[in-house]
């Protein structure tokens, strides 16, 4: 996966950022930051893929309903992603999430993100392509 | 937070003065110190909501009150359907009616002592914890429908927790305004493997003992006295108010554009009472309010069973359940006339004073109870509902100690074995599904809820009755 995903503090709760060469980079390295909340991705392997499609009407928009639309794919599977695909135009994102069934015995978990929200949502362009960044509530 | 231009309002009260585009005045509770702690966000969070359509009386801050969506953690606002009202997300957030619920088991600290480690890895084995833990209860679609409408009644059914327990939960274990039909089945089938779970987070069960008591005749009306061990569960409605959440920020994202709400903050995504996208959402927080109460009953359940294997013959005795994540419909005087008002509470808890006719019997001289829970290295408290807090907050108060550092903050400073031998050298026994959860929930990235809970005390919002020193802590 390109991009470069990371964290920031928020009061309660944690920020995700992914920067990225192109808006899907971006995305997808801020899902993988969501998804590093929840459990130590060095031991999760990419073994089964999901499709995911969105829409939304503005850029922030789409990156929150991303977010949540694979939290919710996780969870209706019992699995964690680890690397992502997606290709973003006219406000429609289609996308790949790849990853494997939560196994306790062997992930390390972190904790559940219960949902991303529009606080400190930002996707702009950047020197090295996009930032996408917002907060999600845990 | 700026404080300097607030005007002092009563003991541990300030105000600022309805200026501008705000409908009302904002009104901060706790002490100057509290205040002064708060990220200027808060402020700046809480002036938004002043200036929401149909809102009434003020826009209220508790003294734990932080940086939220939309709404601050810890705000309270009420909106008047004939006056433009609306229904914000911001104000109930993604885990709808989070709360607490706390049973005395009927043991002295004497008793449980000896046997604390084999209780706490009973309770850790009995109640699922963690990222991607499941239930012991399968439901199908038709299932879930069946507990959103009924509530705590549907896990009674089930055989969780006796049936006289329903009338110590707020709303009497359901309320009515739910309607399942207004739930996505993406959230219902999200829920399906999570009846009876913890969460993570800050979501736990507490093993405490009482170790003061400040109110006497209160704490014998909740059946509380000093030493005796109760056990306190924090949970909310898991994935299926995590979807409800997600679905209607979409939908009330939506409405507030349509309607042409003028919406200072986009988190503050809201639609009117009365339109249909209100109706709905409306119905839908019923329905999560109806899950996390469910949830809860579940959990009391399992801890009944706990407690019997345990310790055999000993029966808990539910002393209350409240939520803090919730939008009710109630009763309130406004310009000294009764008003229907919508009375969002995002990290506050309904705190209804004495006489109040939605109590139950035993509680009715008294006042409700409410409880705040602290850190896992902490106290908690045991508070009950004023008839200030009616005037002052629309019967509401405190819901915990609020964070004092953020998460990334707390792995920088701690590391997991240092938190676990903290808590063993305060005779705390922790049993945690994920090691960074424990860093995260270190008791030091916590405000001192102490602070909070005499911010609420002195205010008025609510009165402390007795303080609750944790032995044990089941962590997801």
């Amino acid at each position: 996966m390109a991009g470069r995903a990371s964290t920031f503090d928020h009061d309660a709760d944690v920020g995700v950022r992914g920067e990225g060469g192109t808006l899907g980079d971006a995305f997808c390295a801020a899902a993988r930051a969501m998804f590093s909340i929840m459990v130590d991705l060095e031991g999760v392997r990419g073994t089964e893929a999901v499709p995911i499609e969105c829409s939304a009407p503005d850029s922030e928009l789409l990156l929150v309903t991303w977010l949540n639309a694979l939290l919710a794919e996780a969870d209706l599977r019992g699995m964690v992603f680890e690397d992502f695909d997606a290709s973003i135009a006219e406000g429609r994102l289609r996308g790949k999430a790849w990853g494997e069934r939560l196994d306790p015995a062997r992930h390390v978990r972190g904790v559940e993100v219960k949902g991303a929200t529009l606080t400190e949502a930002r996707v702009v362009r950047a020197a090295s392509g996009y930032l996408a960044q917002t907060v999600v509530d845990v | 937070m700026r404080t300097d231009d607030l005007e002092p309002a009563g003991d541990a009260i300030r105000e600022i003065r309805r200026s501008g585009d705000m409908r009302v005045p904002v009104r901060f509770t706790g002490d100057d110190e509290l205040l002064a702690a708060m990220d200027d966000k808060v402020r700046e969070q809480i002036e938004n909501v002043a200036r929401l359509p149909g809102i009434v009386g003020a826009a209220i801050c508790m003294p734990d009150a932080h940086w939220g969506y939309g709404f601050p953690i810890g705000g309270v606002a009420a909106f008047d359907p004939e006056q433009g009202g609306v229904l914000s997300m911001g104000g109930v957030g993604f885990d709808i009616s989070c709360g607490v619920r706390l049973y005395k088991t009927g043991l002295s600290e004497a008793e449980v002592q000896p046997r604390k480690s084999e209780l706490a890895d009973a309770l850790f084995s009995a109640v699922p914890s963690g990222v991607g833990s499941e239930g012991k209860i399968a439901l199908d679609v038709d299932g879930i429908d069946e507990v959103l409408r009924d509530g705590a009644y549907w896990a009674v059914r089930r055989g969780y927790g006796p049936e006289e327990e329903l009338e110590l939960v707020e709303e009497r274990g359901r309320v009515a305004s739910a309607d399942p039909k207004e739930v996505s089945n993406v959230a219902k089938r999200r829920q399906r493997a999570e009846m009876g779970t913890l969460g993570s987070g800050n979501h736990y069960l507490e093993v405490q003992v009482v170790d003061r008591v400040f109110d006497e005749p209160a704490a014998a009306a909740y059946g509380l006295a000093l030493g005796d061990v109760a056990i306190m569960i924090h949970c909310g409605s898991r994935a299926l108010g995590h979807q409800v959440g997600t679905d209607y920020l979409a939908v009330l994202a939506e409405a507030a554009r349509r309607y042409r709400i003028p919406v200072p903050d986009r988190e503050l995504a809201c639609a009117p009472i009365g339109s249909p996208e209100g109706k709905r959402y409306f119905a839908a927080v019923g329905a999560g309010v109806n899950c996390a109460l469910a949830n809860r009953q579940v959990i009391g359940g399992l801890v009944h069973r706990v407690i019997g294997q345990v310790f055999p013959g000993q029966r808990p005795r539910l002393v209350y359940d409240v939520s803090h994540n919730t939008c009710k419909l109630e009763e309130h005087l406004v310009d000294g006339k009764p008003r229907p008002l919508y009375v969002h509470r995002k990290g506050a808890t309904r705190a209804w004073g004495p006489r109040h006719p939605g109590l139950p019997a035993p509680y009715r001289d008294v006042g409700q109870p409410v409880f705040i829970g602290g850190t896992m290295g902490t106290f908690s408290f045991v508070l009950r509902g004023t008839e200030r807090s009616a005037a002052l907050a629309f019967g509401s108060t405190c819901h915990g100690a609020g964070r004092a550092m953020s998460r990334k903050e707390a792995t920088r400073r701690w590391t997991a074995d240092q938190v676990v031998a903290q808590l063993d050298a305060r005779g705390i026994a922790l049993r945690a599904a994920s090691r960074r959860g424990v860093v995260e929930e270190a008791p030091g990235a916590y405000k001192d809820v102490e602070t909070v809970v005499d911010g609420a005390h002195r205010a008025g919002l609510s009165a402390k009755v007795a303080r609750l020193r944790p032995i044990a802590c089941i962590k997801g």
